[in-house]
């Protein structure tokens, strides 16, 4: 091995994978999925929302196993079946969502579970000085000592990182590491993945921001519905190459929409600000029955827009009007009683009370307004709307006193949804209405979309499916970082369209917005 | 109802067990007795049911029958005042402690067992600061208005009566029932108990529910306070209501309330209320059982009634489980 100089070690794969496939429950998240990571490179993974990169990071790193296929290090066939394996193989996984335990002080969060010790006493002494040891090595400018949530969220990064060099780690996975990122505390993390791949580590970098993947990545692989689209070599690295491979595919069988007529601006909204990006003053409207997908790759801000919307997280300004009238929203309740309905995004959590049953769960945003005097529950109308409900979304169960926790993803979906139908809403928003739901139920939800579009309801949808985008709306929103970076009507929709926008490059497509 | 039979079979077991190894257990007396404590405890507990279906708790129950105990004689003896000017301070008193928990919970978003530890300790403080540790009483006075505890119904041809304690848990107990389960706000707090989020992504008002529970509660402890001085006499700010919270508490798990919240019935907690008096009174009347060892003996019930109750729960859920999958494997 002496031998060989330089360049040419490092242009033998680190690390293999060969035909790797994973299943989840039918669905085929990875495809015969072959992949090599050289020493001392940065590989980008990139690909749309559910293209399966996160599947194939797991598997990397040890959260699970692959149906079929296998990883090979050094060219030794590795069986990864754990985290802790993982970790002993030399991987190394930083994840969006940081790990890091934010009362213990950065030696104890580097060394913790390996802590050094003098039989049951930790040696103290020791952690600081080896701590300090892979601050440096990193440039960290950060006392080992130092609690951790007195830290900015990027020297937490740099302490992740840190944190896998001490589990000398050769490959390091990197999970959208800058999407939480200020832009300078992004730069200095450039330089230190840079720096690290001077010294023979291999990073596999995932992100949606094609701009610093163009920047950092020595070669980068496309994902595209569980399979390798391509592979671009350094100097084939550019954004439209990669939005190229990104989109291309067959959407013509998904779902057949039928014309129809769209009304007048029913939801004006003008000037939101929302908590989470304050800086952008947002603006669009939703017509009567016109179905709206408010597109974007996960982050970009849409979720923010439909909770301000509702009231769920009241909005640091916003003017809206329902119908021509302008209300005003402060908490869920003003939305509901101006006609909106928010079915959110985490069905379990927010959607349902899962140990009540069917019909609790459908009567529950209407028990104020059919009460009774004093009051008094209208259990009649409660019993009424959740049989018209059940009966007519189909839900599929013993009868409508079963607990919502013994239905399937589909039919809680559906349950959420007659909820919110059951109060006649004017404006429909839906945050990944088709979310873990079967084939079936999918068909139903749009079809019921389509019917209270046809109502003249106004439909606005967030959905991180491109098919779904392309498919159900009549006009489309992209969201980039907090901001709408473009409008696309029904005959300008196309994929490559949406994930220009969605990735913040100007449209190539001219996006003329109907003037609201 | 059928979750109520588990702990109407524990009264009725320790009951039995009472009758036959005591004399005095089932004399007119002590039934009518056990009957008026049980009264007395069921409101305050109907009160921090009401609080634990949201997921929250009050410990300053005790504190709160304190200072209301303590107050109500000091008023009327001490300051010559009217019968109708004092339940109208000890009303708002209460009412204003349970807007303060309320407020301190959902507005500045702190821990219900912490603001309502610090009224525990704040309340009986403050009680025996003002009044420098004395003894309150009625001495003799006010007898009508000692009534409402000491009172007792005559049911014709018998020799005993009905307490009249007992008729007010019977008007609090159907009301709170009433408001639990047949109006809106009853289904919003068991709703939010549940899943506070979704809750609020239903357009309920979450924080306002909070606080009338708590405002609840506290009313509760304050007519509580009421009647247990009634029935005592005099009050020591010392221990007047020591330990009441941690008894209402115990009586509302017993009953069914699970302390993650949305779960609880008022029929259970005056069974469980029973089951922790006839618990204390059977201790008494035993003579096998030493008085020294009566928490331990409490706490042993306790813990074996809720230990049953999880156990029989878990059951059930495998039972359910088991029937499910029977039922999808038929096509």
């Amino acid at each position: 091995m002496s031998t060989i100089d330089a360049p040419a070690a490092l242009a033998l794969p680190l690390l293999e994978v060969r035909g790797v496939t994973k299943h989840y429950s039918g669905v085929c998240a990875l495809k015969d999925v072959d992949l090599d990571i050289r020493a001392g490179e940065v590989h980008a993974v990139i690909g749309e929302n559910g293209a399966g990169k996160s599947t194939l990071m797991k598997i990397l790193a040890g959260v699970q196993l692959p149906d079929s296929g296998g990883v090979f290090l050094h060219g030794e066939p590795a069986v990864i079946d754990s985290v802790h394996t993982a970790l002993e193989l030399g991987i190394s996984m930083i994840h969006q969502e940081l790990n890091l335990a934010d009362n213990l002080n950065v030696g104890a969060n580097i060394f913790l579970g390996r802590e050094p010790h003098r039989r049951v006493f930790i040696d103290f002494a020791s952690i600081n000085r080896q701590s300090q040891e892979y601050l440096d090595l990193i440039s960290l400018d950060v006392s080992p000592k130092t609690v951790v949530d007195q830290l900015t969220i990027g020297k937490q990064q740099m302490v992740e990182i840190a944190k896998a060099l001490s589990a000398t780690a050769k490959i390091l996975i990197m999970d959208e590491p800058t999407s939480s990122l200020t832009q300078h505390e992004a730069e200095q993390l450039f330089a230190v993945i840079k720096q690290l791949r001077d010294q023979h580590v291999a990073i596999i970098y995932i992100s949606h921001r094609l701009g610093e993947v163009s920047e950092l990545a020595d070669r980068v692989t496309v994902l595209r519905d569980g399979e390798i689209a391509g592979t671009l070599q350094r100097n084939e690295i550019d954004h439209d190459s990669m939005v190229q491979l990104m989109v291309g595919r067959d959407i013509s069988q998904f779902y057949a929409r039928e014309d129809h007529d769209i009304g007048a601006p029913l939801l004006e909204v003008t000037n939101l600000r929302t908590t989470t990006f304050p800086q952008h003053a947002l603006q669009f409207s939703v017509a009567a029955g016109e179905i709206v997908g408010l597109a974007g790759l996960v982050g970009a801000g849409r979720t923010e827009v439909l909770c301000a919307l509702f009231g769920v997280t009241p909005a640091n300004s916003l003017e809206i009007k329902v119908a021509g009238k302008p209300i005003a929203i402060t908490n869920p309740r003003d939305a509901i009683d101006a006609g909106l309905a928010l079915v959110p995004e985490d069905r379990k959590q927010q959607g349902l009370f899962l140990d009540m049953s069917i019909r609790q769960n459908i009567g529950t945003p209407g028990l104020a307004r059919h009460q009774r005097r004093f009051g008094f529950l209208n259990t009649t109308r409660e019993r009424e709307d959740s049989a018209q409900m059940s009966e007519e979304m189909h839900i599929k169960s013993t009868d409508d006193q079963q607990q919502a926790q013994y239905l399937s993803g589909g039919n809680q979906q559906k349950v959420v949804l007659g909820k919110w139908l059951a109060m006649q809403p004017r404006v429909l928003l839906l945050d990944e209405p088709t979310r873990g739901v079967d084939i079936g139920a999918k068909q139903e939800i749009y079809r019921l979309m389509e019917e209270l579009a046809e109502q003249g309801v106004a439909i606005l949808f967030v959905s991180s499916e491109m098919e779904e985008v392309l498919s159900m709306s009549d006009r489309v929103l992209v969201m980039h970082e907090g901001q709408i970076t473009g409008q696309l009507a029904r005959d300008q929709l196309t994929e490559e369209a949406v994930m220009q926008l969605a990735t913040g490059s100007s449209p190539r497509v001219p996006a003329t917005v109907p003037a609201n | 109802m059928k979750k109520n039979l588990g702990i109407f079979g524990l009264l009725t077991f320790v009951c039995v067990l009472t009758a036959l190894f005591s004399e005095g257990f089932l004399s007119d007396f002590n039934i009518e007795n056990l009957i008026r404590r049980t009264a007395l405890f069921g409101i305050i507990s109907i009160g921090v049911a009401l609080v634990i279906i949201t997921a929250g708790i009050d410990l300053s129950i005790g504190s709160v029958v304190c200072l209301v105990g303590c107050l109500v004689p000091w008023l009327l003896v001490d300051q010559g005042w009217g019968v109708p000017l004092t339940l109208l301070v000890i009303l708002l008193v209460s009412l204003g402690i349970g807007l303060l928990h309320g407020l301190l919970i959902t507005k500045l978003k702190l821990q219900p067992f912490v603001v309502t530890l610090c009224g525990l300790l704040i309340y009986r403080g403050v009680t025996r600061g003002f009044l420098d540790d004395q003894t309150t009483g009625f001495k003799g006075q006010f007898d009508g208005l000692r009534q409402i505890a000491l009172g007792v119904i005559p049911l014709p041809g018998t020799e005993i009566g009905i307490p009249v304690p007992c008729l007010i848990l019977l008007v609090v107990a159907i009301g709170a029932a009433v408001f639990l389960n047949l109006t809106i706000y009853g289904r919003y707090l068991l709703a939010l108990g549940r899943n506070e989020e979704a809750a609020r992504y239903s357009g309920i008002n979450t924080d306002r529910m909070i606080i009338l529970a708590y405002v609840l509660c506290s009313l509760l402890a304050g007519l509580g306070g009421l009647l247990f001085v009634c029935d005592v006499g005099s009050a020591q700010p010392v221990d007047f209501g020591n330990f009441y919270e941690l008894y209402a508490i115990a009586a509302a798990v017993l009953g069914g309330c699970s302390l993650r919240g949305g779960e609880g019935s008022i029929l259970g907690v005056i069974l469980g209320t029973a089951v922790m008096r006839v618990l204390k009174n059977s201790i008494t009347m035993i003579d096998q059982i030493p008085n020294k060892i009566e928490f331990a003996v409490i706490g042993l019930v306790i813990l074996g009634g809720v230990a049953v109750d999880e156990l029989l729960k878990r059951y059930a859920a495998r039972r359910r489980v088991i029937v499910q999958a029977r039922a999808d494997t038929v096509p």
